[in-house]
């Protein structure tokens, strides 16, 4: 089970986990409910370099598009292929399917939400 | 004498006065006066335009009399407009069959299933064609195709230019369109002669037989020339190529679209599908979007239209395809069955980042052409091909033997003939004859054959051009029996002069649908078949909010089927088309009246071109006022998708307006952003009445602030049900509208399409109005002349179907519109009432009252037992309706707009239907019934599930599909369970299933 206390947040319903240099983003549950059954996954390219508060790719479901937006700046170094092919996943376990891994200051990763005002920005609903 | 009026309105006096008790109302008169605001009540109009109600015969009368002022003549005038004979058997029975036409968009796949398979087979039929992996259920014209595969290579193409190339013989009003599209988006048109120079010569024909007195021909046999191996573009995103060329030419792009791919852009290449039965697929050849009109496949030219476009990209882009796209998925039981796939790609969900507004398709059309070629199937399409080409063949050959010059030696069916200086003689000598043809300029004429095309008719234009029987030999004079037998052989010989690498090799529409409707029986019953799948207007209400599902009238529709109405070019000289040019002027004239505008514009073929003609008005006119920076457009939270995408087409930049718990525009909002944005202000685009169906109090107010700061008033037309006769745009402070005829106006909304959307403007946007460089004429009702750019492929749009609006205001009269206006909102009012103690009634307006929908919420009902606006809609299945519309403007609600059309039979079936699934919905939360195993969530249900031996459910087949007893006698039975959604996504397929499929 993921430790929710220990993620970092976005206002944009990402999660963020740093391990040394790298932080690997995902969607938090609440987005994936808003959702709905998510269709597709666009993500961004290995090597490319994503800047923190833009696009760098898309989550589609039934119902609407979402952007996926860059928590942090820095370069792609991996992206989960897994959920690429299968996109239910995110809607199985939200915190299990992550999307890509990002190399960052980890200064930039320290500076998002933690877990209680991510909670408050949900109304108390994530 | 019952008027028409009684006939379009369905509740009479009784039912009305029934209605108006259970309101508290005494008359409808005082509802209207309550339910208006006092600030927007229009006065009557003195000299009114609109001519006092004719009754049907009158109508069609005066119709008869405007078809007689149309000639008819032969049109080969091409330009991808060409006559075609429509199967009978296709005529019948669905151009004139209401199961076909009064259908509506497919947003219900399970009652859709009919047309949905239609468009598969549509859809089939062009990736077939094009050679590329997925196809979309239909564009609204050729030229705007075009342009959607512009910003699809935009979109696509990583090279930073903003440049697009575009072939110079393309079409010319698909270069017009894209030279007045482009400029809105900051790209820019470059025109490249593509197509290789020098044209390959005339070469010898075996079969010219040269008797004593024939000169000897001039050209003499050369070489081909040899090709220049290395073909450079110019620097662009992406390029369009037009195959064959408008002159007719038949190159090869390959190397061309490999140059463009090469630095990173698109290739678009547009296709005339008869060709490419004979030619190679543009996809085989590298092209990444194929777009063309599928009109000559039995679709009459109608002056215009309607006809289905198609669009066509290549595996990867299919995320990219603007419009609507069937899929097949699954059903609840694991049936194979259809559905519209990836609607989160349609502008309606991503609003200002769509990318594109298109909103609908052109279904009826779509369906007709895919029916051609499941009758034809691919040997009969291939023949028909043949014997154009052939003709096409040996007329050019009729020419050069009696001394002409034709422009190129490799075409299919259009060529062009050189005749320095002489063009107009040869036009008005073909014009004698009863033939129209394209003049190209002052020494060039162009003539393109088609399927209708006789031998009489060959030989009478080869004569045009100086033939004679000494140079046709064989031909022994126009019309005799003698000649024809003396022709055959000769077509048969005729050899078609294609380039050797074009020649198609690979099989086409190899699906079995292709090959076995052949018979007219057969097909009479496959279209029957698919039609008793559907649920359309002839069944029951479609009460789908903003929609206004109307009655689309059998007399409306007769003049549409006429010739002198069907078999008309776009492009046919104005002294041809007198009696259309006097119909369009009548109806501009009347709309301008309604809406209280002066300039109407009928080119728009649906409401989101005519929502972005009217955003192009506004723009052009800011720029004439060298106001450039003025790129703003305020749009309310609540309003339709479709305005967004518009606006960002258009230029623009959107600012969001907040509304009010009422769901009316936030006035405090509004100044503040007016003030944020004051001197970069275009426009606001409000709906009168809003999206929620209530008169806003403030509109008057909104406008004002408007001008105040500068900026344009765009009022979206979709809404006009509840308006015609009691406001008008104009005075509410609007200086531009969309109107949807297709909604208001009575034209079918045939499936998803054929729509039309004018645009009404005042005085001072007129001349910004869409124009167009083939119109018959300049000046528009009211002495009115339009520069704006055209948005059509054809100068009227889709003016076959004019008629029908036309006839509709004929036959109805000002006071009928009136009328008419008040049932509706009398209508949506009642029910509204009824309902309001089972289903919370969102936003109203003054007096408790709604305009002509209302919006039930649902979300309480989930709430409290689990059931969502899902679970009701397939329910309302089982009850025989179709849903209202489903989460518009607030998701989890249905908004109801009955029409004035309905009786008040109808509405209370729907009224009781809707109780009825309350209480159903009340048993699930007593837990009477699981939540998982109800008769909601199960819905709908289909014969098959309550037939088969086992039956597991906790309620009865009785209660599963007939929950009401009037069922057994008028029951509509749905062809699938509830449809997989997620899974049609995710496994995207957007062609025919393989025949198993469905064992």
């Amino acid at each position: 089970m993921t430790d929710l206390a220990s993620l970092k947040y976005t206002d944009q319903h990402e999660w963020v986990a740093l391990s040394g240099d790298v932080a690997t983003v995902g969607i938090t549950d609440y987005a994936a409910d808003k959702l709905g059954d998510v269709v597709f996954v666009e993500l961004p390219a290995v090597g490319s370099t994503v800047t923190a508060g833009e696009v760098c790719g898309e989550i589609e479901s039934t119902k609407s598009v979402g952007e996926l937006y860059a928590p942090v700046t820095g370069e792609v170094v991996e992206v989960n292929d897994a959920v690429v092919d299968d996109p239910a996943s995110v809607n199985g376990d939200a915190f299990a399917a992550w999307l890509v891994k990002i190399q960052v200051d980890p200064a930039d990763v320290d500076a998002l939400l933690d877990r209680a005002a991510y909670v408050a920005l949900t109304g108390g609903d994530a | 004498m019952t008027g028409f009026a009684d006939r379009h309105i369905g509740t009479d006096a009784d039912a009305q006065a029934i209605m108006l008790n259970a309101l508290g109302y005494p008359t409808v008169d005082a509802l209207m006066e309550r339910a208006v605001p006092a600030s927007i009540h229009a006065a009557p109009v003195a000299d009114s335009a609109i001519p006092e109600a004719a009754t049907e015969a009158e109508a069609l009368a005066e119709l008869r009399d405007l078809a007689a002022q149309n000639r008819p003549a032969r049109s080969l005038i091409g330009l991808g407009y060409y006559d075609t004979l429509t199967p009978s058997v296709i005529a019948r029975n669905i151009f004139e069959n209401p199961s076909w036409y009064t259908a509506y968009t497919p947003y219900q796949p399970e009652i859709s299933q009919g047309r949905l398979e239609a468009l598969i087979n549509f859809q089939t039929m062009v990736t077939d064609f094009t050679g590329l992996a997925t196809a979309g259920a239909s564009m609204l014209d050729e030229a705007t195709a075009v342009v959607e595969g512009m910003l699809v290579a935009r979109r696509a193409s990583k090279s930073a230019s903003n440049v697009f190339l575009v072939d110079a013989d393309a079409l010319p009003q698909t270069k017009a369109l894209l030279h007045h599209r482009a400029a809105a988006l900051g790209i820019e048109i470059q025109e490249v002669p593509f197509a290789p120079t020098p044209s390959p010569p005339v070469v010898e024909r075996a079969q010219r037989v040269e008797t004593p007195e024939t000169p000897a021909p001039s050209a003499t046999p050369t070489p081909v020339v040899e090709r220049a191996q290395r073909v450079e573009t110019p620097t662009a995103f992406g390029a369009f190529i037009q195959y064959p060329g408008a002159t007719g030419r038949v190159w090869d792009p390959s190397e061309v679209i490999a140059a463009v791919q090469a630095q990173g852009g698109l290739a678009v290449v547009a296709a005339d599908l008869l060709s490419l039965t004979l030619l190679r697929s543009p996809g085989s050849l590298g092209a990444d979007i194929v777009v063309g009109t599928t009109q000559r496949f039995g679709v009459p030219m109608g002056f215009g239209g309607p006809h289905a476009g198609y669009m066509a990209v290549r595996a990867g882009l299919e995320r990219q395809l603007p419009g609507r796209l069937v899929g097949v998925s699954q059903d609840a039981v694991g049936k194979p069955a259809y559905r519209l796939s990836l609607q989160t790609r349609e502008q309606h969900i991503r609003r200002e980042k769509a990318t594109s507004n298109i909103c609908t398709a052109q279904v009826l059309l779509a369906v007709m052409a895919s029916m051609y070629a499941v009758y034809h199937g691919p040997d009969g399409l291939r023949a028909i091909a043949m014997d154009v080409a052939k003709k096409a063949h040996l007329l050019r050959d009729w020419i050069v033997a009696a001394g002409g010059e034709v422009a190129h030696a490799e075409f299919f069916d259009t060529i062009v003939v050189r005749v320095p200086g002489r063009a107009c003689a040869i036009i008005d000598r073909a014009r004698e004859r009863g033939f129209q043809l394209w003049f190209r300029d002052t020494d060039e004429v162009g003539i393109s054959v088609d399927e209708t095309t006789t031998i009489g008719e060959l030989i009478a234009l080869a004569r045009v051009f100086g033939a004679t029987d000494a140079t046709m030999p064989g031909v022994f004079g126009a019309g005799d029996a003698f000649g024809w037998t003396a022709v055959q052989p000769l077509l048969a010989a005729a050899e078609v002069n294609l380039p050797a690498s074009l020649v198609r090799e690979d099989e086409f529409l190899t699906h079995p649908v292709f090959h076995v409707h052949h018979s007219e029986t057969a097909m009479m019953r496959y279209l029957k078949q698919l039609a008793d799948r559907d649920y359309a207007l002839d069944r029951g209400m479609i009460p789908l909010g903003s929609c206004t599902m109307k009655l689309n009238a059998a007399t409306e529709m007769a003049a549409v089927s006429w010739p002198e109405f069907a078999r008309v070019h776009p492009f046919a000289p104005a002294e041809d088309v007198a009696g259309y040019l006097v119909l369009i002027e009548q109806l501009e004239s009347w709309l301008a009246e309604i809406t209280g505008y002066d300039a109407v514009s009928l080119q728009p073929n649906a409401g989101s071109q005519g929502e972005l003609a009217g955003l192009l008005a506004i723009r052009g006119f800011h720029r004439s006022r060298g106001d450039e920076q003025r790129d703003v457009c305020l749009i309310p939270s609540s309003a339709h998708g479709t305005n967004a995408a518009s606006a960002v087409l258009a230029g623009m930049r959107v600012v969001v307006v907040a509304c009010d718990e009422a769901g009316n525009v936030d006035l405090g909002d509004l100044r503040a952003k007016i003030e944020a944005h004051a001197d970069a202000l275009a426009a606001l685009m409000i709906t009168y009445p809003s999206t929620h169906g209530v008169y806003e109090q403030d509109v008057v107010d909104i406008t004002a602030a408007v001008h105040d700061a500068g900026g344009q008033v765009y009022v979206d037309g979709a809404n006009m049900n509840a308006l015609v006769g009691f406001a008008r745009f104009g005075d509410l402070g609007g200086d531009v509208s969309h109107l949807n005829l297709h909604k208001t106006f009575a034209i079918p909304h045939g499936g998803g399409g054929p729509g039309v959307g004018p645009v009404a403007a005042k005085a001072h946007l007129a001349p910004f109005l869409p124009s167009h460089p083939l119109a018959q004429r300049a000046e528009h009702a009211g002495g009115y002349v339009f520069d704006g750019g055209p948005v059509s492929a054809a100068p009227y749009g889709s003016a076959s179907i004019l008629p029908i609006s036309w006839a509709y205001i004929r036959m109805m009269g000002a006071a009928g519109l009136r009328e008419a206006t008040a049932s509706a909102v009398l209508a949506a009012n009642y029910i509204a009432a009824r309902l309001r103690e089972h289903y919370p009634v969102l936003y109203a307006g003054e007096g408790g009252l709604v305009a002509h929908e209302c919006i039930l919420d649902l979300r309480p009902l989930k709430e409290a037992t689990g059931v969502t606006v899902d679970d009701v809609a397939k329910r309302l299945i089982d009850y025989g309706f179709h849903a209202p519309t489903m989460s518009f403007p607030v998701a989890g609600t249905l908004m109801v707009e009955p029409t004035e059309s309905e009786d008040l039979g109808e509405i209370e079936r729907f009224i009781e239907a809707m109780i009825a699934i309350r209480a159903e919905a009340d048993r699930v939360q007593a837990g009477e019934w699981p939540a998982s195993d109800n008769p909601l969530v199960n819905a709908p249900h289909t014969a098959e599930t309550v037939v088969a031996s086992e039956w597991s459910h906790p309620y009865s087949r009785e209660t599963a599909v007939y929950p009401v007893h009037s069922l057994v006698r008028t029951k509509y039975w749905p062809p699938v369970r509830r449809i997989d959604n997620a899974y049609g996504d995710r496994n995207l397929l957007c062609a025919c299933p393989p025949v198993e499929a469905f064992a």
